[in-house]
C-alpha cells in the first residue's frame, strides 16, 4: 500500500502538523530516544546516590543483597528478555504486514510477560520482605550488624525496583491500548510508528532491569 | 597595580553613608579585598564599556528615516577571536590568582591555636581547650592564628565573620574546620550565614579579639578551672569507657595512649589517621570504621552523648598522646 | 518568499483566537499558539503571588528589628518567593509562552510535533501550581527555595511535601515542553530552513530543551529522595544512620546550576531578535552566537559545586568547579559582544523592545561579572550566603531574564493580538523598570560585601540605609511591573490593529497576518534567504 493509499484508507494516521507520515515517523521516534534519555537521567541519578553509598558502606549491602532472592531475580531476567523478544516480534510483524492476529498475539504475551514478571515480584519477593519486616518505614527490623546501612540498601532497593515496576506497569497499559489499536487493523507497512515507539520504551524498561538485577542481587558474589 | 587604585579610591570615596567593605581584621583580609576591589574594577570597567558603547551606538547610529537600511557589516574573525581571547585570559589571571588565595588560606599554620564551636539551632557554642565555654561570644588573642574546629548539633550552619573574611559550613556529624589570625584589636561580629530555620537571623555573636595578656588574663578568669581534657577524662570514667579501655583487659581492646595522630589499621586492611573526625565516628558509630585485631564489641553511644562532650572526649584522648601525660584515673 | 502584505491585512479575519469560542475550545485546545497563551496566563498569576511576597519581604526589611512579620512568616516569605518565582515564573516564561506561540512560526510549521502532549504539559503545569499554592495558603514552607538537609527532611514542621511535589510535578512540565521543541525543530523546519538559517531564538530555545531533558529528571529524584527521607524517615541525607547531607547539595544543584541557564538563555535568544529588528541588521557573529548557546548549555552542567564552595566539598573539587565556572562565563561574554557589535552602523529605533534589550545586555554584562566574584574561590568564601549573592543572581534573573522576556512579549505582542500597544507608556515603563530594578539591587551588593547574610529576617542597624534604598527601588520597579499589566491589556480591545510586520522585521513569523491563522502559514514557506537578512529588503511602505 503506498503511502497516499495508507492515510486515504485510515484518513486518522497523519496528524496534520506533519508534512507526511515519514517525518511523523520519524518525529515520534526521536521523541522517544529524547524521552529515554530524559530516563537515563532519572534512573541514573539514583543510581549515582545508590554507588555512592555501595562505596561507603559495602558490607551492610552485602547483607542486603544476600536477603534477596537471587533465582526469583534470574526468573525475572528471563522473563523480561523474553518479553523483549516478543516485543520485537509485535513490531516486525506489522513491519512486514502480518496478519492482525499475529501482531496481537505477539503484543499479548508481552503483556502476560511483564504481568508474570509483576506477579513474581509481588508475590514471590516484595511480600516475603515485607513478612520479614525489611521494608523501611514499615515496622524495618534487622538484628544483625550494620542495621542502619541495611535499611539503606533496602531504601534504594525498593526505590529502585518500584520505579521501575511503575514503568513496567505503565508500558503494559500501553501495550494494551497497542492491543486495541492491532485489533482495529491499524497496523501495516506504512504505519507502524506507535508499535516500534512503544518498542523502544519496553526495551528500556528491559535494559534497566539488567543493571538493576546485578546491582541489587549480586553484590558481594554469591 | 590596578588593583592597588582600586583600593584606595574606595576608601577615600566611603565614610560617609556606608563603609565600601567591612573592617580588615585578619591576614587574609586585605588580600581578599584588593582581589574583591580587582573584579570590582574589572565589572566596573567592562560594565561602563558596554553601557557606553550601546549609548554612543544608539545615539550614532539612530534611524533618521522609516525606510533606511543599513549595509552589512563582515564579521571579522580576528575581531571575534581577540574577544574570545581576552576574557579567556582575565579568567585564567583571575582563577589562579583567586585558587592561588584560597589554597593557601586553606590550611592552619602548624601549631594554631585550637577552639572548638558548636552549632545549634540557634546559638553558637564555643569552646576553650583550657575549659572556657562561651555562649554566642569569642575571646581570642590577637596575633595568634585559630584553627576553629566545628559540628553542629542539628542542621547545617555556618560560621562567619566578615571582619576575617572567613566563612564555613557547619555540619552535623562531621567536623570542619577554618582558621584566623586577628590582626586588631577589637569587636567583631560573627554571624550564621547557612540558613537553620525560625531564628537563623539571631544567630549571630562576637569576636573579642584582645592583646595576649589580656587574652590570658580573661582565660584565667573563666570560673570553671577543669580543661577540656579533664571533663573528658571524667566524662571517659562515667560513661564506662575506662572499664572496657585499660591496661587491665590484657590487651583484648585497644588503649588508647598515643592513639591521636597516628596511624590505625582498619579490619578492611585500610590504614588511616585517628583524627578528630575519626575518633568522633568510633565514640558515636563504632563498627563502622573498625580497628584490624579487636572483636567489634563497642556499643555505640550515639544519642547518648552530645556533640559537646564529643569533643571533651576527643580532648581527653588526645591528651592521652604520651605516656608521660597518661594519669592514673581519678 | 515575497508576500503581498497589504493583502495579507486585508484578507484573513479568522484567525487562531477567533476561530472558535468558549471555554472548552481553549481547555481543549492543541494548538500551540493559544497554549502559549494559557501558560502565558498561568505564570502571570504565580508572578503577581511571588511578587507579593517579594514585597512583604521588602517592607519587612525597612526596620533592623523587622516592621511587619514574625522570622517564622518571613522565612516563608522567602522560600514562597523563591520557589514560585524559579519554577512558576522564569523557567516556564520564555519557552512555554514565546517558545510555545513562535518556535513553529519562526520554522514554517504547522505545530509543534506533539500537540496534545504541549496540551498536556500545561495541565501537569496548572497541577503543579494547585499543589504549591496549596502550601502557600495552608501555612507556607520554610525551608528556602534550595531544601538543603536535613533541616527539610528532618526539622522542618511546614509544607515541605506540598511545596516538593508541587515542583515534582511541574517538572514533568518542563521535560516535555523541551522535549516537543527539540523534536520539533530537527523534523519540521520548513523546506530551505537549514539550521544556519535558523533565527538565533531558536537555537536558544533549542539549547535550553537539552538543559529541560537532562537536568530536569535529577531534580525530580532529588525531591522524590527528600519525600522519603521525610515520610519514612529513612537515613538518606541524615548523618546520624550514615547519610549524607552534602550528597542533597550535589543531586540539588547539579540540576539547579543548569535551570539557570534555562532561565536565561531563552532571553538571550530574545535580545537576539530584539536587537537584530530594531538595528534592522544581521546578528554580527550570527555562528559564534548560535554556537555560544550550545556551549552554554554543555558547561552548564560542569559547574553545580560552586554553590558548594564552602559546604565541606574538597578543596580539589573546589578547584576544578572554580575553573569551570570561569569558563562558562566566555559564552555569554561573547553573546554580548557580538549583540553590541551588531549595533554599529545600524539602524536603531528606540521602541520599547529595544529598550529592554538593550538593558539586558548592560544589566546582564553587570550580572555575569559579578557572577565572576563567586567563581574566585577566595572572594566566594566572604560573599557566599550573603546578599553579594542575591543581587548577582537578581541582575541576571530580573535585569536579564525578566527583562528579555518584557522585550519578547513587546516585540511579538502585535503578533499574538493583533494590536499595538501605546508606544510612550510603553517606552516610560521600560526605563521606570530599569531605574527601579537597580535601586532595588545594587545596594545589596554591598550590603554583602559588608556582611549581611542573606535569608535574614532581622539585621544589624548599620545595614538599614541600603536597605531602605532597596526598598524604595523595589516599589519603583513594582510600580514598573504595573504600567504593562495595564496597557497591554488595554490594547487588546483598544489598540490600533497591527499589520502582520509593524516592525518590518526579518523572520517567518512576520509573513503571516496578525493574529496568525490556525494553521500558521496559508502555504508552507520556502526559505531562500539566510536569517536577519535585512540588507536586502525593499523600501515598503510604513506600518498601519
Amino acid at each position: 500500500m503506498s503511502e497516499t493509499a495508507a492515510t486515504n484508507a485510515h484518513p486518522g494516521l497523519l496528524e496534520k502538523q506533519f508534512e507526511s507520515l515519514q517525518t511523523q515517523h520519524e518525529a515520534r521516534k526521536l521523541g522517544m530516544w529524547i524521552f529515554l534519555a530524559t530516563e537515563v537521567m532519572f534512573f541514573g541519578g539514583v543510581l549515582t546516590a545508590y554507588t555512592l553509598y555501595r562505596e561507603m558502606y559495602l558490607p551492610g549491602f552485602v547483607q542486603g543483597s544476600h536477603f534477596l532472592e537471587v533465582t526469583w531475580g534470574a526468573v525475572n531476567t528471563g522473563v523480561l528478555i523474553l518479553s523483549s523478544l516478543t516485543m520485537a516480534l509485535a513490531v516486525r510483524s506489522a513491519q512486514v504486514g502480518a496478519r492482525k492476529l499475529v501482531t496481537l498475539g505477539f503484543l499479548g504475551i508481552t503483556m502476560l510477560l511483564g504481568a508474570a514478571f509483576l506477579a513474581i515480584k509481588f508475590i514471590f519477593e516484595w511480600r516475603h520482605d515485607y513478612v520479614e519486616h525489611l521494608v523501611p518505614g514499615i515496622d524495618f527490623t534487622y538484628a544483625g550488624p550494620h542495621p542502619a546501612h541495611v535499611q539503606l540498601f533496602f531504601c534504594f532497593y525498593f526505590f529502585l525496583t518500584g520505579l521501575h515496576a511503575l514503568h513496567l506497569i505503565i508500558g503494559i497499559g500501553i501495550l494494551a491500548v497497542l492491543c486495541l489499536m492491532a485489533w482495529r487493523g491499524r497496523f501495516s507497512p506504512q504505519y507502524y510508528s506507535s508499535l516500534e515507539v512503544a518498542g523502544l520504551y519496553w526495551h528500556f524498561v528491559d535494559i534497566v532491569w539488567i543493571f538493576l538485577f546485578p546491582l541489587l542481587y549480586l553484590i558481594g558474589g554469591r | 597595580m590596578n588593583g592597588m587604585a582600586i583600593c584606595v579610591a574606595p576608601r577615600i570615596i566611603a565614610g560617609v553613608l556606608f563603609p565600601l567593605h567591612p573592617p580588615a581584621a585578619s591576614t587574609i583580609a586585605r588580600d581578599v579585598d584588593d582581589l574583591y576591589f580587582t573584579l570590582t574594577g574589572i565589572t566596573l570597567f567592562f560594565t561602563f564599556l558596554i553601557f557606553g558603547l550601546i549609548f554612543y551606538f544608539m545615539i550614532k547610529y539612530r534611524r533618521r528615516s522609516e525606510n533606511e537600511i543599513p549595509r552589512d557589516v563582515k564579521t571579522s574573525m580576528p575581531l571575534e577571536i581577540t574577544w574570545t581571547l581576552v576574557p579567556t585570559l582575565i579568567s585564567a589571571i583571575l582563577f589562579v590568582w583567586s585558587a592561588r588565595l584560597y589554597v593557601k588560606n586553606s590550611e592552619p599554620p602548624a601549631g594554631s591555636m585550637e577552639i572548638f564551636v558548636i552549632g545549634k539551632q540557634w546559638m553558637w557554642q564555643l569552646q576553650h581547650p583550657e575549659g572556657a565555654r562561651e555562649i554566642d561570644e569569642l575571646h581570642v588573642p590577637v596575633g595568634v592564628p585559630i584553627k576553629l574546629t566545628m559540628t553542629s548539633q542539628d542542621v547545617i550552619h555556618d560560621f562567619y565573620v566578615p571582619a576575617f573574611r572567613i566563612k564555613k559550613d557547619v555540619l552535623p556529624g562531621r567536623y570542619s574546620s577554618i582558621w584566623f589570625e586577628a590582626t586588631k584589636v577589637g569587636e567583631y561580629d560573627f554571624a550564621c550565614a547557612q540558613y537553620c530555620g525560625a531564628e537563623h537571623a539571631a544567630m549571630t555573636g562576637r569576636v573579642y579579639v584582645m592583646k595576649e595578656p589580656d587574652y590570658a588574663k580573661w582565660l584565667a578568669s573563666q570560673s570553671n578551672g577543669k580543661s577540656m581534657a579533664q571533663t573528658g577524662q571524667q566524662l571517659f570514667v562515667s560513661l564506662g569507657c575506662a572499664t572496657c579501655h585499660a591496661e587491665s583487659t590484657g590487651g583484648k581492646y585497644p588503649t588508647l595512649a598515643g592513639v591521636y595522630g597516628h596511624s590505625v589499621k582498619l579490619r578492611d586492611g585500610r590504614t588511616i589517621v585517628a583524627d578528630d573526625a575519626y575518633l568522633r565516628n568510633a565514640i558515636s558509630k563504632p563498627g563502622t570504621e573498625p580497628v584490624a585485631g579487636y572483636a567489634p564489641a563497642m556499643p555505640s553511644f550515639q544519642g547518648q552523648i552530645n556533640e559537646e562532650q564529643l569533643l571533651d572526649l576527643i580532648a581527653y584522648i588526645k591528651s592521652l598522646g604520651t605516656q608521660e601525660s597518661q594519669t592514673a584515673v581519678q | 518568499m515575497s508576500v503581498d502584505v497589504a493583502e495579507l491585512s486585508t484578507r484573513s479575519c479568522v484567525h487562531y483566537l477567533n476561530a472558535s469560542y468558549g471555554i472548552k475550545s481553549w481547555l481543549l485546545t492543541t494548538d500551540h499558539k493559544r497554549i502559549g497563551l494559557l501558560y502565558l496566563v498561568s505564570i502571570t498569576f504565580m508572578f503577581l503571588v511571588g511578587a507579593g511576597a517579594a514585597a512583604l519581604m521588602r517592607l519587612q526589611l525597612l526596620e533592623p528589628y523587622g516592621a511587619i512579620v514574625q522570622p517564622e512568616t518571613y522565612n516563608k516569605l522567602f522560600s514562597i518567593h523563591g520557589i514560585i518565582m524559579v519554577f512558576f515564573f522564569l523557567i516556564p516564561s520564555i519557552p512555554a509562552v514565546l517558545g510555545n506561540f513562535l518556535v513553529p512560526l519562526m520554522i514554517g510549521a504547522k505545530d509543534v510535533a506533539f500537540p496534545k502532549l504541549n496540551l498536556l504539559s500545561w495541565y501537569i503545569f496548572v497541577l503543579g501550581s494547585l499543589f504549591t499554592l496549596y502550601c502557600v495558603i495552608f501555612g507556607g514552607v520554610d525551608t528556602g527555595w534550595t531544601f538543603y538537609t536535613p533541616f527539610s527532611s528532618m526539622y522542618s514542621n511546614t509544607h515541605v511535601l506540598a511545596a516538593a511535589l508541587g515542583i515534582f510535578v511541574t517538572g514533568f512540565s518542563s521535560i516535555l515542553t523541551g522535549l516537543n521543541f527539540i523534536v520539533t525543530i530537527h523534523r519540521m523546519r520548513a523546506p530551505g530552513m537549514t539550521w544556519f538559517r535558523l533565527p538565533l531564538f531558536i537555537w536558544s530555545i533549542y539549547a535550553t530543551s537539552i538543559i529541560f531533558v537532562l537536568g530536569t529528571p535529577v531534580l525530580a529524584i532529588t525531591l522524590f529522595l527528600l519525600t522519603l527521607e521525610r515520610v519514612l524517615h529513612v537515613g538518606i541525607f541524615d548523618p546520624a544512620v550514615g547519610g549524607d547531607p552534602l550528597l542533597f547539595q550535589h543531586l540539588f544543584w547539579f540540576y539547579s546550576h543548569p535551570a539557570v541557564y534555562i532561565m536565561v538563555l531563552p532571553a538571550m535568544g530574545v535580545v537576539s531578535e530584539l536587537v537584530a529588528a530594531y538595528s534592522r541588521k544581521r546578528i554580527y557573529g550570527y555562528s559564534f552566537v548560535a554556537f555560544s548557546s550550545l556551549a552554554i548549555a554543555f558547561i552548564s552542567f560542569l559547574v553545580w559545586g560552586h554553590h558548594m564552595f564552602v559546604s565541606g566539598q574538597s578543596i580539589y573539587a573546589g578547584l576544578v568547579f572554580s575553573l569551570m565556572s570561569f569558563l562558562v562565563a566566555i559564552p555569554s561574554a561573547i553573546k554580548v559582544f557580538n549583540w553590541t557589535a551588531t549595533l554599529y552602523k545600524g539602524s536603531i529605533s528606540y521602541d520599547a523592545p529595544m529598550l529592554y534589550a538593550l538593558g539586558f545586555i548592560g544589566l546582564f554584562t553587570m550580572g555575569g561579572l559579578t557572577g565572576l566574584f563567586l567563581a574566585s574561590l577566595a572572594t566566594d568564601v566572604h560573599l557566599n550566603g550573603t546578599y553579594f549573592v542575591v543581587a548577582h543572581f537578581h541582575y541576571i534573573m530580573v535585569g536579564g531574564a525578566v527583562m528579555g522576556f518584557m522585550g519578547g512579549i513587546h516585540f511579538w505582542w502585535p503578533k499574538i493580538t493583533g494590536r499595538l500597544y501605546p508606544d510612550k507608556w510603553a517606552r516610560l515603563a521600560a526605563l521606570i523598570i530599569f531605574a527601579g530594578f537597580n535601586l532595588t539591587f545594587f545596594p545589596q551588593f554591598m550590603l554583602g560585601y559588608l556582611g549581611m547574610p542573606r535569608r535574614y529576617a532581622v539585621y544589624p542597624a548599620q545595614f538599614q540605609v541600603l536597605n531602605v534604598m532597596s526598598t524604595a527601588g523595589a516599589t519603583i520597579l513594582g510600580i514598573g511591573y504595573m504600567i504593562p499589566l495595564i496597557y497591554l491589556l488595554w490594547s487588546m480591545r483598544y489598540g490600533p490593529v497591527a499589520g502582520p510586520n509593524p516592525w518590518r522585521a526579518k523572520g517567518l513569523e512576520w509573513q503571516t497576518p496578525s493574529p496568525p491563522p490556525e494553521e500558521n502559514f496559508e502555504e508552507t514557506p520556502i526559505v531562500t534567504e539566510e536569517a536577519y537578512s535585512y540588507a536586502s529588503v525593499p523600501p515598503e511602505k510604513s506600518r498601519v
